[in-house]
Formats: structure tokens, C-alpha cells, sequence
């Protein structure tokens, strides 16, 4: 169990659509360990920042992920090659998702949340539920990964501008499918206003709703406190580690204001990381 | 002989240093080494040694300095104390064992976390090398050779746990959830008070001794908990109390809310500091609030003044109360650092993005002393008051870390969540040992490399009687 032999090596790495790509990595004891609904974290170089990434898959000797660049690392994450290796990989992190019998439940990707998603609709399905997908994104090309959940009771795919499936977001179609259907439980991932928005109509309809939140991280164990998010409860207000005390929490209880909000603390620096990237690279080209 | 005043240990100057991440104390020079040494009255019954949590021969190893034999001098030092260049810099001398020092009686003690220091550096740089071989546990250990122990957390007692098996041969894995290796030591306490580099130098040491390092493993979650008692023979769990607490009052959640750890850990573990070179960003603000009166609130508070801020420290209690090193809170404040006592944040206050703008404090005052035996701080209703901040960081201590605890629910906790052990560190589990914060909560280096010297004689025992 030596490092070289854990070696982080990309094995694998495919486009999936403009800026997303699909990346596999070798990594035994995080490809036999992982658990959905889990995590990694990685550095892609000695002054790498660490970030959190779901992990979409794994094999026993390696893990999958699907990143979008949105900054600086992802950006550089993005350029790297099959061959090369990530300067260091941590996980699985986090408390895997709740897979066992819970009757219908729905489940709901948006954008990259598509492929964190994945293998939570893969184990909820072989746990016995009957099983509803929405996917959604903007356009057809962003719509990663449709064809992987044929596996699905029901797949509804979704996109802004009616180039596939419904024209509409996938809230749209979440409103539409609970009117229609009853479901006992509903997990949805994505972008956090749509966490948000999907969380709110779930409290309406009184379903509980699993969300993965996506706070800024260092550590990713519970050591440093900047993952924190609050929690309301019926009659309390508690402060909880994303890293450790979940990603998935009950979204109908997440205080989404100040969830949101904290997303922004750094965006004067990350605007500014990514223009000296960029003019250190010139023109991404292999986005 | 003039014994009243200690020989001053030469220092960055505090306009310079205040600028920079570099080691404010330079330590002292051969001669000034010998001239404070010198000041040692070698006691017939030297108090100093019953301050010092590992019992080191003071007295053996200063008389040597005085003596200019430094390489004598080392190796009683080693045979104690085997990280004593980290000890030297971050023990809390005062109240260990040069609180002790008879000298005080009649003017300052001997300076003897700096002539340890002293000794250390000057065996680094003249590469000498001292094994320790005296062992004070009588039992046949050869045949526990063949034994596997894996070491869970790589601050001082995991450290310390591998030397001391590491020496006798044993097979030891460290495992560190971390992408690198000496705990606090690294992510904690800063460049200018522990240079990373000798934290290195120690971990390359006991590379020496074939105890392997796996890094980026979070024990628990990329190898079960299960997994770890079949593979090995032993287990030492060395986690530490890493996890913050927050006061909890309104505002919490706000953008320039840090805890101590948080924003140490971006400054030592990310080195955001050299931010955008380095990709961790980390807001500083232009005023700063740290609450709290440890070492961990000195840290984060003359961190945030090296990177421009004018720094605040807030403390509900009065400064001859505050746990920090005294020699930190002396430097605190030559560095222009300034503190407000007898205070207390109720609420912090944000604007409508979300980003703190205030605090609300409420003054306080000592009332009857509480169970620890320091007066306990009371409010002083109607006293509130505003302080303008932008960034606050709370350094108000630490509980257990369920990172891994939450991973191993059958091993014996006591209420705080702290692991139960003997004197020998063994916990409920007989396989399984454990020591550091993660027994004792939040201490020092010393106690928890204290706990490792233990806890390895433990293992030993352990190992040596079940085949
Ligand atoms: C548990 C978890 C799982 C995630 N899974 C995925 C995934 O599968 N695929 C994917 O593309 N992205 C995922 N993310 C988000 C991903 O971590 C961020 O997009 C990434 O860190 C941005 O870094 P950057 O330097 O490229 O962008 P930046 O320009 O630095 O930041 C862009 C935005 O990303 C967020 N961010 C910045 N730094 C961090 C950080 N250290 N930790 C978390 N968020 C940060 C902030 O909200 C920021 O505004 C996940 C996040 C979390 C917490
Ligand atoms: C800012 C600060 C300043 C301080 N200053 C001083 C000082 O001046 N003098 C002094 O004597 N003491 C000081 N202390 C206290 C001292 O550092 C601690 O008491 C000491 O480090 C405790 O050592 P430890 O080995 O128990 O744990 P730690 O040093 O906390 O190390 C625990 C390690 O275990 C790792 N870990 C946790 N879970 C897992 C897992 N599941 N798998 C793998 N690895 C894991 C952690 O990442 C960490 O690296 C300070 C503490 C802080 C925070
Ligand atoms: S180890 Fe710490 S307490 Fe003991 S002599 Fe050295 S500085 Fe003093
Ligand atoms: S008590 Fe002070 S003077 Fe006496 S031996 Fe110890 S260090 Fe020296
Ligand atoms: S990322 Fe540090 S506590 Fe969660
Ligand atoms: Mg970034």
C-alpha cells in the first residue's frame, strides 16, 4: 500500500460537453471503499488549493469523476491529460448516501449534479425502489450522461431550450411529476438554487428531500469548521460540518440564505486566480 | 556572579518581524548558550525536573552546555525527550518546568526551553546523531519483533509512538488523513513560532527507522475500521482534538467568520499567505478580532497581523488569566497586537451580502472562582457595546474528533466524547491504544508525546505477552 502504487494516475478522460469533463483515476482503496453519495479531495499541484469532487463511480481499483470548470483549479484539473497524476487524492470523505427500501422516490440531477446523482440512482435501484430520473441542463450538449440511466424506472430528461426531452428546468418537471405521482423520498443534486427551489416544493408537499451540499471545503474532516452550514429544525438552529456530518442533509431544513451567501466568500480571489491563470495558459483551449 | 537576569535570547526586532513569517526568535549563540547555562546552580534537589512533564535531567544536560560539551548535553536531552527542538520553542515553559526553577525566588529562572532549543539546533547542524538505547521496560521484546502496529494521526503522540517502536524494529505504518505529516505541528501553530522545516527533519528521521508514512489516508473511511484490527497487531489512535467549537451566537454563519482553525490551517497548511501563488485564497480584512486568550487566539491573531491587519484581541477574562505562552503574549504585543479584556462577543452583524461588518461585545467582570479555580467571568447587564470588524476568529477551543470516533462506535468514550484509556494508554479495546488530545482534550505537545512514550511501553507490554 505503498503511495507509488496508489499512484492518482488519470487513467481515463473524456469530454463530456464544453468545460465538463469525465475523468477516471486510479486509486485501490478509494475505488474498493467508496460509497455513494461520498467524496474526494484533491491537489493538482505542491501549491494546489484542495477541492472537494463527487465521486461518480469506482471499480475496485479506481473512482470516477465529472468536473466542471468553473475556476482556476477546476480549469487546471481540466487540462490535465491520461498519464498524468493528481499531486494528491483523498477519500472517500463524507457519510455515503441512505440506499435501502424506501418505496418511489425521485431523484434529480442539474448540470454536473448529473453525475453525483448516478450512482445513488444505481443503488436505490438495486435496493428495490421504484425509481423516477429528471436530468436536466440548458442545451442537449450540456445534458451529460443521459444515456448511462437506462436502467431507470422512469427517466425524464429535461432542457432550457427544448433541444431534448422537456423544454423547461428540472424544477418544471419535478412540480409536473409530483403532481402526478406520490413519492416517499426525493434526492436532488445540483446547482444550490436549484437545491433550493426543489427543497422548497418538497417541504410543500411534506416529502423528505436530500440534498449534497456544496460548501467550500479544506480538510474534509471536520477539522476546520469552514464547511459549516446551519441547520433548522422544527424548534432548533444547529451549526453542521458539510464534510462530516454529511454532504446529504434533509434539504427542507438547510438554511439556504446563508448557505448561499457563503458560497461567495472568496470571489474576489477566485476571479483573480483565474485571470492569472488564464494569463499564464493564454486561451483554454481544451475546455 | 551576577544570577538575577537571564542571558536575552536574540530576536527578529518587532517592527521587522511583524512584517514576516520567519522565526522570531533566532535562539541563542554557543556563548550565550554557555553564559545562561552558567547561571544554573545546579541544585542538590532540582525543582525544575518535577515542572517537566517527561522528567528530563535539567540540571545533567545545562551543566554540559555550561561545560561547551553540547554533544554531551544532547544526548541526555535525547534520552528523555525526543522531539526537544520542537519542546524547546512551544512548551509552556512558565508553567512546567521553568515555573519550577528555584531562581525564580530571587530573580528569573533559568531560560531552559531556549538552551534546549539551543542544544537541539546545534546537534542538527552539526549532524550529530544520538540513538536513544536505555529503556526503562524490563521484558522480552524480541520476540514481539515481527509485530505490525499501525499509527492513526501523525501529530507529536502518533510521532512519538513511532520512534519508540520504530527503534526496536517493529513494523510501524503511520497513516495521516492530511497531505502532510505532524499534525498541529504543520497545520496549527505558525512558521514564526515552528519552523515547518524542523518538523520535517523529524519525520526524515524516523524514515530512518523504516516507519512508513501513508499520507491522504483518512483511516476509517479509505481503510474500515475492521480492516485495521485484522492487518495489524496493535493500533495507536493519536487523532487529536481538532475539531472547533463556535460560540454559537447570531451571526455565526456570516463571510469573515473563521475559526482559529480554519484560518490557521489556510495560512500553515495552504500557505494562503503566498496567495495567488499559492491557490488557497483567505480573506484578512482590515480589522480582525480574535476571541479567546490561548495560544491558538496568539496564533491567529499575530498571523492576521503579518498579513497587514490592525488585530484586536477579544478575552473575557483578565490577561494574568489567559492560557497563551507568556512569552507569546509578550511578543503579541510588541508586535502591536491589541487586547481588550473583560469582553465578550453576544452577535455579529453582517450587511446584506452577508459579510460581518460588526460586533456586538458585552463587557464582563470576574466573579467566584469556578472549578478550575480561575474567577469566573460574569456579565455585566446593559454593557453592550459595538466594535467595528470585518473579520472575526474564534479561538475558543477544541472538542474530540469524531472523524474517526464516529467510524469505531464499540471503543469506550467518556462524556465529552474523549477516549477512556489506562495509564498505559490501552482503551476498552485491548488491541487499541490511544493517546494525545484525543484523550486528554486540548493539551500541549509535551503531554501528548508524554502519553506516546506510554502508550509505546504499553503496546510493547501488550504485544510481548499475547502471541
Ligand atoms: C462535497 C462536494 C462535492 C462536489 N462535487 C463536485 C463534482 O462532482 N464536480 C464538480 O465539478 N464540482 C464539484 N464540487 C464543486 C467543486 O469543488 C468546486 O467547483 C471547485 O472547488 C471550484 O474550484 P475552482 O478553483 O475551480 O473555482 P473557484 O473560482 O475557486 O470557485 C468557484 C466556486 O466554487 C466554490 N469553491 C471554491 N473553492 C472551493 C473549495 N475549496 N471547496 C468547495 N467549493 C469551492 C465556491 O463556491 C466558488 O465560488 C463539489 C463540492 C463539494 C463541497
Ligand atoms: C494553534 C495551536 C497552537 C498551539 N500551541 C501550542 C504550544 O505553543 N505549546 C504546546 O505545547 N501546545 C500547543 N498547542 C497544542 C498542541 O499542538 C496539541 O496538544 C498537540 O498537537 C496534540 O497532539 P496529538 O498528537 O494528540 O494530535 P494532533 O497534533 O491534533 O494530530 C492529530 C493528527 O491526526 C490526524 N487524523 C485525524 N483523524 C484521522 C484519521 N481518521 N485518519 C488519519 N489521520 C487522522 C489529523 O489530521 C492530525 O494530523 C497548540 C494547538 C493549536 C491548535
Ligand atoms: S520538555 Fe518542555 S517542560 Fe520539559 S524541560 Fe523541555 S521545555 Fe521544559
Ligand atoms: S531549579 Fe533552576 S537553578 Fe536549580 S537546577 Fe533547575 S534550572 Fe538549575
Ligand atoms: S472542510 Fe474543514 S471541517 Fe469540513
Ligand atoms: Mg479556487
Amino acid at each position: 500500500m505503498n503511495q507509488e502504487e496508489l499512484n492518482n494516475v488519470i487513467l481515463r478522460k473524456r469530454k463530456l460537453a464544453y468545460g465538463v469533463h469525465d475523468v477516471w483515476i486510479k486509486n485501490d482503496l478509494i475505488g474498493r471503499q467508496a460509497k455513494p453519495g461520498q467524496f474526494v479531495i484533491v491537489r493538482i499541484s505542491e501549491k494546489g488549493e484542495r477541492i472537494p469532487l463527487t465521486i461518480a463511480e469506482s471499480n475496485g481499483e479506481a473512482f470516477r469523476i465529472v468536473v466542471k470548470a468553473v475556476g482556476k483549479s477546476t480549469y487546471e484539473l481540466c487540462s490535465l491529460n491520461e498519464g498524468d497524476i493528481l499531486y494528491d487524492v483523498v477519500g472517500p470523505l463524507g457519510k455515503p448516501s441512505e440506499i435501502k427500501y424506501h418505496g418511489n422516490v425521485l431523484i434529480i440531477g442539474g448540470g454536473v449534479g448529473i453525475a453525483a446523482i448516478l450512482p445513488i440512482a444505481k443503488a436505490l435501484k438495486s435496493a428495490g425502489n421504484n425509481i423516477t430520473v429528471i436530468i436536466g441542463a440548458r442545451t442537449i450538449q450540456d445534458l451529460i450522461l443521459r444515456d448511462e440511466f437506462t436502467f431507470a424506472d422512469k427517466l425524464l430528461p429535461t432542457t432550457d431550450d427544448g433541444s431534448f426531452g422537456y423544454k423547461g428546468n428540472v424544477i418544471d418537471a419535478m412540480k409536473i411529476e409530483l403532481e402526478k405521482e406520490n413519492y416517499n423520498v426525493i434526492w436532488s443534486i445540483g446547482p444550490a438554487i436549484m437545491m433550493k427551489l426543489s427543497s422548497e416544493i418538497a417541504t410543500k408537499y411534506n416529502i423528505p428531500i436530500w440534498v449534497s451540499l456544496n460548501s467550500i471545503m479544506i480538510d474534509g474532516t471536520g477539522m476546520c469548521g469552514g464547511c459549516r452550514t446551519v441547520i433548522k429544525t422544527d424548534n432548533s438552529e444547529k451549526i453542521q460540518y458539510v464534510c462530516v456530518d454529511g454532504p446529504e442533509f434533509d434539504g427542507r431544513y438547510v438554511d439556504w440564505d446563508s448557505f448561499i451567501k457563503r458560497l461567495n466568500q472568496y470571489k474576489e480571489q477566485e476571479k483573480l486566480a483565474l485571470e492569472r491563470y488564464l494569463k499564464e495558459v493564454g486561451e483554454p483551449t481544451w475546455l | 556572579m551576577a544570577v538575577k537576569d537571564r542571558v536575552h535570547v536574540p530576536e527578529q526586532p518587532a517592527e521587522i518581524r511583524k512584517t514576516n513569517f520567519l522565526e522570531v526568535s533566532l535562539g541563542y549563540t554557543p556563548e550565550l548558550a554557555q553564559q545562561e547555562a552558567s547561571r544554573c546552580l545546579q541544585c542538590k534537589i532540582p525543582t525544575c525536573i518535577s515542572g517537566c512533564p517527561v522528567g528530563i535531567d535539567i540540571p545533567g544536560f545545562i551543566k554540559e552546555i555550561a561545560k561547551g560539551n553540547f554533544e554531551g548535553s544532547y544526548k541526555i536531552l535525547k534520552s528523555y525527550n525526543y522531539l526537544p527542538a520542537i519542546c524547546g520553542r512551544v512548551c509552556p515553559q512558565e508553567v512546567q518546568c521553568e515555573g519550577l526553577c528555584i531562581l525564580n525566588k530571587i530573580g528569573r529562572s533559568i531560560n531552559i526551553g531556549a538552551l534546549e532549543r539551543f542544544v537541539a539546533d546545534w546537534a542538527d547542524e552539526n549532524n550529530i546523531e544520538y540513538e536513544n538505547e536505555n529503556t526503562k521496560f524490563q521484558f522480552n521484546i524480541s520476540k514481539a519483533k515481527d509485530k505490525k502496529v499501525a499509527i492513526i494521526g501523525s501529530g507529536p503522540a502518533g510521532l512519538t509512538v513511532a520512534s519508540e517502536l520504530g527503534r526496536y524494529g517493529f513494523t510501524v505504518d503511520i497513516y495521516e488523513a492530511l497531505h502532510e505529516f505532524g499534525g498541529v505541528l504543520t497545520y496549527g501553530i505558525p512558521e514564526f513560532r515552528l519552523p515547518k522545516s524542523i518538523v520535517k527533519k523529524e519525520i526524515a528521521a524516523l524514515e530512518k527507522l523504516d516507519v512508513r508514512f501513508f499520507k491522504n489516508i483518512p483511516v476509517g473511511y479509505a481503510i474500515s475500521v475492521k480492516e485495521i484490527l485484522e492487518s495489524y497487531d496493535a493500533v495507536f489512535i493519536g487523532v487529536g482534538a481538532g475539531t472547533p467549537k463556535f460560540m454559537g451566537i447570531p451571526g455565526s454563519e456570516l463571510n469573515g467568520v473563521y475559526s482559529a482553525n480554519e484560518f490557521l490551517t489556510r495560512i500553515n497548511l495552504m500557505r494562503a499567505y503566498k496567495f495567488p501563488e499559492y491557490d488557497t485564497p483567505i480573506r484578512i480584512g482590515k480589522k480582525v478580532a480574535v476571541i479567546g486568550g490561548g495560544n491558538t487566539a496568539m496564533d491567529a491573531a499575530r498571523s492576521a497581523l503579518r498579513l497587514g491587519a490592525d488585530v484586536t484581541i477579544i478575552y473575557r477574562r483578565t490577561e494574568a488569566e489567559m492560557p497563551a505562552r507568556k512569552a507569546e503574549i509578550e511578543h503579541a504585543k510588541e508586535e502591536g497586537v491589541k487586547f481588550y479584556t473583560l469582553a465578550t462577543p453576544v452577535k455579529y452583524i453582517g450587511d446584506e451580502n452577508g459579510n460581518l461588518v460588526a460586533i456586538e461585545c458585552i463587557r464582563m467582570e470576574l466573579g467566584a472562582p469556578d472549578e478550575s479555580g480561575r474567577r469566573r467571568p460574569v456579565e455585566i447587564p446593559n454593557s453592550n457595546f459595538i466594535l467595528e470588524m470585518d473579520t472575526v476568529i474564534e479561538a475558543i477551543g477544541t472538542e474530540a474528533n469524531k472523524f474517526l470516533l464516529s467510524q469505531f462506535p464499540d471503543l469506550k468514550t467518556n462524556k465529552y466524547g474523549y477516549i477512556i484509556t489506562d495509564e498505559y494508554g490501552q482503551t476498552s479495546n485491548p488491541k487499541v491504544f490511544a493517546g494525545g488530545d484525543i484523550v486528554t482534550g486540548s493539551a500541549t505537545v509535551i503531554l501528548a508525546m508524554g502519553a506516546g512514550k506510554k502508550a509505546a511501553q504499553g503496546i510493547m507490554k501488550f504485544l510481548s505477552e499475547n502471541r
